[in-house]
C-alpha cells in the first residue's frame, strides 16, 4: 500500500500550483510567460519552494524584456544550487548578455554571473569578467570590480592565476570615482581573507589617488576610502598631517558614518603629529561628534559608544557639550542608557550640578532599569568629583525617602561605594538601616550588611541587625552568607562583650550546615583566626582598606588602542576585539560559510520534484527499490520537509549549527551513535538516504536498549504534521 | 558588510529577503525574534545590533517591519545601520508609504532596487532620484530599453544632463527648529537651534551655484567688515553636491544642485535661545478624586511677529475623565488616546499671554500615582521602540513662526552661473522658525 502511493507521488504533479506556474512558464504568449515568472518569484518569496520548476523558468532566459531577464537571473541566484547541472544551460546568455550593447545589461549579467556561486558557472566567468573590467561604461566596470572579489571568494587560484587582482590596482587609478571607490572595496576585502596577496598596498602614489577619489565619490565610496586610509600606516609626520588636511572636510558631510569614518582617520593619524595641531583638530572634531547625537537612534548608539570610547582616550573633548547628552523622555531605553554612561564621563568641577540635578529628574522616572543606573550614576558622580560627594548623598538619601523597592536597593550598593571612598557619610547609615526588611537582592543585602559590620561600633543596635541575618543564614545567597560572616566577625572584634555568643553560632552554622566551600573555608579560616591572638585577627579584618577611585567602568589600555582603531565598526560598539565575536571554531566565519553552503546542499538534496525527475529519468529499474526508498522519504516527510532535511544533516554533521531543533536532533542523533558520515553526507539524495537509514538503525538500537525511552517520538516531534504513520510504514519495510 | 538583508514582519517572519553574499545560513533569521524577545527580558534597553554564535544582527524597525541585515564580520555597523535606513527613505520615496502591504505588493520592483542599491553586500546607488531614472514600476510599457543614467556613476552622480526648464527658479527656505528642554520650575536646561536650507531647484543645465550666508567665521577668515549680525554656526552638514574642500578652505558654499527639492544643508547653534512661547503650569490634585491644571501661555518675541498653529499637549493620567475646560483664547479638547489635553491657539501674537484652566475626574480608586514609579511601571516592553508608555512625559510645545529666524541667519546672496545656457534665474528666500522637540517638565502634583 505504501508503495503504491509512493509510485502515484512519483510523477509529476497534474494540479496544483507548481503545474499551472509550469504551463505558464512555457506558455506559447510572451504575456503568460513573464506573468508566470512573477508569480513563481512571488512564491520563492513567500518561502515556497519553487526550485522544481529551474528547466522551465530557464528556458525564459533568452529574452530582451529587461525586467523579466532580472526576474529570471533572480531565481537563478536562489536556487542555481538546487540544479547545478542545469545552470550550465544559462552560461551561454550570460555570456552573450554580458556584450549587449546596453550597459545594464552588461552589467546586470556580471553581476548574477558572481552571485551564482556553482562551480561551473565560475568556469565561465573568466571571459565576460576580463571584458566588462575594460568595459566604456563606468557602470559596468564598477559592477565587474565587485565581481572581481566574487571570484575571490570562490576560486582564488583562478582569481590570482588570470592577473584580476593587477586589473583592479590598475582601476584605482580609474577616472571614474565610483569605480576607483569598487576597486578599493574589492581589493581590501581580498587582501583581509588572503593577507599573503598583497592586493591591496597603498603606495603614495595611490594614496594621492584615494585622496582625490574620495571628494568626489558618494557617501558610500567615501566610507570604504576612509577606512583604507584608517588602515594605512603613514611614512612620516608630514604625511599623517596632510591626511588629517584632506580628511577633515569630511567632518561636515551629511553622512553620519562617513563622519565617522573620518573621525577615525584623523584619531588614529593624529599620533605622531605635534601636540598643537592636535589640538585644534579635536576642536573641530568636538561639533560634529555632537551633531552625530541628533541622528537616527540606531545609528545615535553607535556613535554613543564610539564618543565613550573617544573619552575613554582623550577625556575632555566634550567637557562643554554635557547638555547635548541629557535624556530625551522619548529616546529609546538603549541609548538613554549610553547617554548616562557618557554623562558621568563628561562630569566635572564645573558642570557636576548641573548634571546631578538632571539625574535626579531620572531617578523619578518609571523605567526601572534607567532608574537603576540613573542612581548608579549619581554614586560614580560622587566618587569622581570630591566637591560633588556631599550633594550626591544628599540626593540620594531623598531617593531612599520615596521607598519605591527598586530605588531603595540601588541607593543603598551606591552608598557603600561612596563610604568606601569617604568613610565620613556615615550619618546616612540609620537611614538605611530602616530597609531592611526592603532589601531581597543579594547584591543590595550584602552591601548592607558589609556596611553594619564596617560600622559596628557606631551603630547601636548592630548585633540585633546581625542577629537577624544570621537566623535566617542558611536561606541566604552565597555572597550575603559571605557578607554575614565577615560582618559578625568584625563585630565580634569591635564589640567582644555582646557577641560572643552571636560570631559562635554563625560560625558553627557555616562550618556545620553548609555545603558551599567558600563559605565553610571562610568560617574555618575566622574561627582559627578568632581561636588565637585577637589582637592579630584585628589586624587582619580590620586593617586600613585603601580608598576606591572610580567605580566607573573603563577599558584596558591594550583593548581601548585597539577599540580606537576599530571605530564605527561592530567591535566598537560592542566594546569587545573582534575576535570575541567573530567566531572562532564552531561558529566561526569558515565554518559559518560551511553551514550556509550546507543549507543550499540541503535544500537541492530535498527537493523531492527534482530528485523524482532525475531518478525518473536516469534510473533503470535495477535500481527502482533503491530509488522508492529515497523518494519515499521525501515524500513522507513532504509537508514535514525540514524534518527528513534536518535528520540527514544531523547524522551526517552532529555539530551543524542551525536552529536549535536540529541541534537536539545532532544531539540525539550521536547518543545513539550513529555512525558519522562516510563520505559527503547529503551531497546526493543517495547519500542522505544511508545516513538516515543508519540514523533509524540506531533509533531501533537505542529503544531496545532503553537508553532512551521514546527516541521515534522525539523525531516525529521535530517532523511535525502527521508522520506517526508514515514512519511506521517506513520502519516495516525496513 | 552585510551578507543578507531581511524584511520581516513584528512577529520576526520573513517577507522578503536578499542574500548577498551566500556566507551565512538563511535560517540565522529564524533566531532573530527569540533572540530579541530573550533580550528584552534581559533589560529594557535592548541595542540595535548584537551577536550570537558568530553571526552579528543590526536592525532598524520602520512602521510594522523590521529591517534586519547580518553579517559575520566585524563590519561597518554605522554604514549598515545607515543603509537601512536608507532603505526605508527610498522605498518610501517608491511606493509613498514602507510597511507589510506595500512590501508584498511591490516584491519584483523591491528585488530591483535592493541589487542596484546593493552589490555583495557593499552599499552602491542609494540616491533615490538617479535610482527612478532607470528603476521604474511602469518600465514595461516603455518601448525602449532602460539605460543606466550617467549620473549613477558619474562624481555629479546626482544630477543628470539634459535637464530643461522655461523659467529658471530657485526657492530657498530657511526653516530653523528649535529643541528646547525646560525644567518644571522654569530653568531652560538645553536648548539647540536646528537649521536647514532646503531648495527647490528649477534650472536648466549644470547650474553652477554660490551661496553666501551671514556666517561669521568667514567674515574673520576673509577679513571683511560685518554690516549687521554674522552668527557662528557650531557644526554644519552639507548634501554631498556641496564641495566641502572648498568650503574647509574658505568657507564658501559652490554646489551644483540636484534637480528639484533637497537638504543643501543643515546646521547647529548652541547658544542659549529663551522660549519662544514660554508655558508655565500649575498641578493641583483634589483630594485623589480631581485633577486641576493651570496653564499660563506667553510669547516671546517681537509684537510684530505672530506663531501660528500653536498647540500645547499637557499629559494628564491615564485613566482621568469628564473634561472642563476653561479658556480666554483658542481651543481646548481632551484626546484620550494619547492621554493628554490640547490646547490650541491659531494665531499667537508677539508678546501675548493667555491662560488656560481644566479640571479632570479621576477614578477614585487609584493605584500607584503617576509620578511615583511604583514596581509595574519599569517593565513597559521595548521591543525596539521609542519610549517606554510609562514614560513620565512632558509638556509639549508645536508652533510655527514666519518670516522669522532665531538664530538671525541670512542669505546674503545666491549666485547663479550656467556657462553654456546663461539664463536669467530667480532666487527667492523665506524664512520659518518651528518648534522642534520642545518639552516642559510637569511639575509635581501639589
Amino acid at each position: 500500500m505504501a508503495v503504491n502511493r509512493i509510485r502515484g507521488a512519483f510523477a509529476a504533479p497534474r494540479k496544483g500550483e507548481t503545474f499551472e506556474l509550469r504551463a505558464g512558464l512555457v506558455s506559447q504568449y510572451a504575456y503568460e510567460r513573464k506573468e508566470s515568472i512573477q508569480k513563481t518569484i512571488m512564491a520563492m518569496t513567500l518561502g515556497k519552494d519553487v526550485s522544481a520548476l529551474f528547466p522551465d523558468v530557464l528556458k525564459n532566459i533568452a529574452t530582451a524584456d529587461l525586467d523579466q531577464k532580472k526576474l529570471v537571473y533572480l531565481y537563478l541566484m536562489n536556487y542555481a544550487k538546487t540544479h547545478p547541472d542545469l545552470c550550465i544551460l544559462a552560461v551561454n546568455t550570460f555570456v552573450q548578455d554580458s556584450e549587449d550593447p546596453n550597459p545594464l545589461v552588461r552589467a546586470l549579467a556580471i553581476r548574477t554571473m558572481g552571485c551564482i556561486r556553482v562551480d561551473k558557472m565560475v568556469d565561465y566567468m573568466e571571459e565576460p569578467l576580463r571584458k566588462t573590467l575594460r568595459d566604456e561604461s563606468p557602470y559596468v566596470r564598477k559592477t565587474a570590480a565587485i565581481c572581481v572579489a566574487k571570484l575571490f571568494d570562490l576560486n582564488p587560484a583562478m582569481c590570482i592565476e588570470n592577473g584580476f587582482i593587477e586589473a583592479l590596482q590598475e582601476m584605482i587609478g580609474d577616472p571614474n570615482p565610483m569605480v576607483v571607490a569598487n576597486s578599493v572595496q574589492a581589493l581590501a576585502e581580498i587582501s583581509e581573507t588572503a593577507p599573503e596577496t598583497r592586493a591591496l598596498l597603498v603606495t603614495p602614489a595611490v594614496l594621492k589617488k584615494l585622496l582625490m577619489a574620495m571628494n568626489e565619490c558618494t557617501e558610500w565610496g567615501r566610507i570604504t576610502i576612509l577606512t583604507v586610509l584608517a588602515d594605512y600606516v603613514a611614512l612620516d609626520v608630514k604625511e599623517s598631517e596632510h591626511i588629517c588636511e584632506r580628511v577633515i572636510p569630511q567632518f561636515q558631510h551629511v553622512n553620519p558614518s562617513v563622519v565617522l569614518a573620518a573621525v577615525k582617520v584623523v584619531f588614529i593619524h593624529m599620533k605622531s603629529i605635534n601636540p598643537e595641531l592636535v589640538r585644534s583638530y579635536l576642536k573641530k572634531m568636538a561639533p560634529p561628534l555632537v551633531t552625530l547625537v541628533a541622528s537616527q537612534p540606531e545609528v545615535q548608539y553607535v556613535a554613543l559608544r564610539n564618543i565613550d570610547l573617544l573619552l575613554q582616550a582623550k577625556p575632555d573633548i566634550l567637557s562643554k557639550e554635557l547638555r547635548v547628552f541629557f535624556c530625551k523622555y522619548n529616546d529609546p531605553p538603549y541609548v538613554k542608557m549610553q547617554k548616562l554612561e557618557i554623562m558621568v564621563r563628561i562630569a566635572n568641577e564645573k558642570n557636576y550640578e548641573q548634571l546631578l540635578s538632571e539625574l535626579k529628574e531620572y531617578a523619578l522616572e518609571v523605567d526601572m532599569d534607567f532608574v537603576r543606573r540613573a542612581i548608579k550614576a549619581i554614586g560614580q558622580v560622587a566618587i569622581k568629583i570630591e566637591d560633588a560627594s556631599a550633594k550626591c548623598v544628599q540626593a540620594l538619601e531623598d531617593l531612599l525617602a520615596t521607598k519605591v523597592n527598586y530605588v531603595v536597593q540601588e541607593v543603598v550598593v551606591v552608598i557603600k561605594d561612596i563610604l568606601r571612598k569617604y568613610p565620613g557619610y556615615e550619618g546616612v547609615i540609620p537611614s538605611l538601616c530602616d530597609y531592611i526588611d526592603e532589601l531581597d537582592e543579594a547584591n543590595a543585602r550584602g552591601s548592607l550588611i558589609w556596611i553594619v559590620g564596617e560600622y559596628a561600633e557606631k551603630i547601636s543596635n548592630a548585633e540585633e541587625i546581625l542577629e537577624g541575618f544570621v537566623d535566617t543564614f542558611s536561606e541566604e545567597f552565597t555572597q550575603t552568607q559571605l557578607q554575614i560572616l565577615t560582618a559578625v566577625v568584625k563585630l565580634f572584634l569591635k564589640k567582644p562583650s555582646g557577641a560572643q555568643s552571636l560570631v559562635q553560632k554563625v560560625l558553627q552554622e557555616a562550618t556545620t550546615n553548609s555545603d558551599n566551600p567558600d563559605i565553610r573555608d571562610r568560617a574555618y579560616v575566622y574561627w582559627r583566626l578568632l581561636s588565637g591572638d585577637l589582637e592579630v585577627a584585628k589586624n587582619i579584618v580590620l586593617s586600613h582598606k585603601p580608598t576606591i577611585s572610580t567605580t566607573m567602568t573603563s577599558l584596558p589600555a591594550t583593548l581601548l588602542e585597539q577599540l580606537l582603531s576599530e571605530l564605527s565598526t561592530l567591535a566598537s560598539v560592542y566594546h569587545k576585539p573582534p575576535e570575541a565575536f567573530v567566531g572562532k571554531g564552531r561558529f566561526g566565519a569558515d565554518e559559518i560559510q560551511r553551514a550556509a553552503i550546507q543549507e543550499q546542499r540541503q535544500n537541492a538534496a530535498e527537493n523531492p520534484i527534482a530528485a523524482s525527475v532525475a531518478a525518473a529519468a536516469a534510473n533503470g529499474s535495477s535500481s527502482v527499490s533503491q530509488s522508492n526508498i529515497e523518494n519515499l522519504l521525501d515524500i513522507d516527510f513532504d509537508g514535514a520537509a525540514p524534518a527528513s532535511q534536518e535528520q540527514s544533516s544531523a547524522a551526517g554533521t552532529p555539530d551543524r549549527m542551525a536552529s536549535p531543533a536540529t541541534g537536539g536532533m545532532a544531539d540525539m542523533m550521536s547518543m545513539f551513535d550513529a555512525p558519522s558520515a562516510s563520505g559527503a553526507p547529503a551531497a546526493a539524495p543517495a547519500g542522505g538516504m544511508n545516513d538516515l537509514m543508519n540514523g533509524f538503525e540506531g533509533l531501533n538500537f537505542g529503544a531496545a536498549n532503553g537508553s532512551q525511552p521514546l527516541p521515534a517520538g522525539m523525531q516525529l516531534h521535530g517532523g511535525g504534521s502527521e508522520p506517526k504513520k508514515d514512519s511506521d510504514d517506513l520502519l516495516g519495510l525496513l | 558588510m552585510a551578507s543578507a538583508i531581511f524584511f520581516l514582519d513584528l512577529k520576526g517572519k520573513t517577507l522578503l529577503a536578499r542574500n548577498y553574499r551566500g556566507d551565512i545560513p538563511m535560517s540565522a533569521v529564524e533566531k532573530f525574534p527569540v533572540l530579541l524577545s530573550e533580550a528584552e527580558e534581559e533589560s529594557s534597553a535592548v541595542p540595535p545590533c548584537f551577536s550570537h554564535e558568530g553571526i552579528n544582527y543590526l536592525y532598524i524597525r520602520h512602521n510594522n517591519l523590521y529591517l534586519l541585515a547580518l553579517t559575520k564580520r566585524n563590519t561597518n555597523a554605522a554604514g549598515i545601520l545607515l543603509f537601512l535606513h536608507k532603505v526605508v527613505e527610498v522605498f518610501t520615496e517608491y511606493f509613498k508609504a514602507l510597511e507589510e502591504e506595500s512590501i508584498r505588493d511591490n516584491f519584483v520592483v523591491i528585488y530591483e532596487l535592493l541589487d542596484e542599491m546593493m552589490d555583495f553586500g557593499y552599499p552602491q546607488t542609494t540616491e533615490s532620484k538617479i535610482l527612478q531614472e532607470y528603476i521604474t514600476q511602469e518600465s514595461h510599457k516603455l518601448e525602449i530599453q532602460a539605460r543606466p543614467p550617467i549620473a549613477v556613476t558619474n562624481a555629479v552622480s546626482w544630477r543628470s544632463e539634459g535637464i530643461r526648464y522655461r523659467k529658471n527658479e530657485v526657492f530657498l527656505d530657511v526653516v530653523e527648529s528649535l529643541n528646547l528642554l525646560v525644567s518644571a520650575n522654569g530653568n531652560v536646561l538645553r536648548s539647540e537651534i536646528l537649521g536647514a536650507i532646503k531648495m527647490k531647484c528649477y534650472l536648466s543645465g549644470m547650474p553652477e551655484l554660490r551661496l553666501g550666508l551671514n556666517d561669521k567665521v568667514m567674515f574673520e577668515t576673509t577679513g571683511r567688515s560685518t554690516r549687521g549680525k554674522a552668527i557662528e554656526m557650531e557644526d554644519v552638514k552639507f548634501h554631498q553636491c556641496v564641495r566641502l574642500s572648498r568650503f574647509e578652505n574658505d568657507r564658501t558654499i559652490s554646489f551644483i544642485p540636484p534637480d528639484g527639492e533637497f537638504e543643501l544643508m543643515s546646521y547647529r547653534l548652541n547658544t542659549q535661545v529663551k522660549p519662544l512661547i514660554w508655558v508655565e503650569c500649575l498641578v493641583e490634585s483634589h483630594s485623589g478624586s480631581r485633577i486641576e491644571y493651570m496653564l499660563k501661555a506667553r510669547a516671546q518675541f517681537k509684537r510684530r511677529s505672530t506663531a501660528n498653529n500653536v498647540e500645547i499637549i499637557v499629559p494628564v493620567p491615564d485613566d482621568a475623565d469628564s473634561p472642563r475646560f476653561r479658556t480666554n483664547v483658542g481651543s481646548v479638547h481632551y484626546a484620550p488616546e494619547q492621554s493628554a489635553i490640547v490646547w490650541k491657539i491659531k494665531q499667537f501674537g508677539g508678546n501675548k499671554e493667555f491662560l488656560m484652566r481644566a479640571e479632570l475626574g479621576l477614578p477614585s480608586v487609584r493605584g500607584d500615582d503617576e509620578h511615583g514609579g511604583g514596581m509595574t511601571g519599569g517593565f513597559g516592553g521595548s521591543m525596539g521602540g521609542i519610549g517606554g508608555k510609562g514614560a513620565k512625559r512632558p509638556i509639549q510645545v508645536k508652533f510655527e513662526i514666519p518670516y522669522f529666524t532665531t538664530s538671525g541667519i541670512q542669505v546674503r546672496y545666491l549666485k547663479i552661473t550656467e556657462p553654456k545656457l546663461q539664463y536669467p534665474s530667480l532666487p527667492w528666500v523665506r524664512y520659518i522658525t518651528q518648534s522642534g522637540d520642545i518639552a516642559v517638565r510637569l511639575p509635581d502634583v501639589a
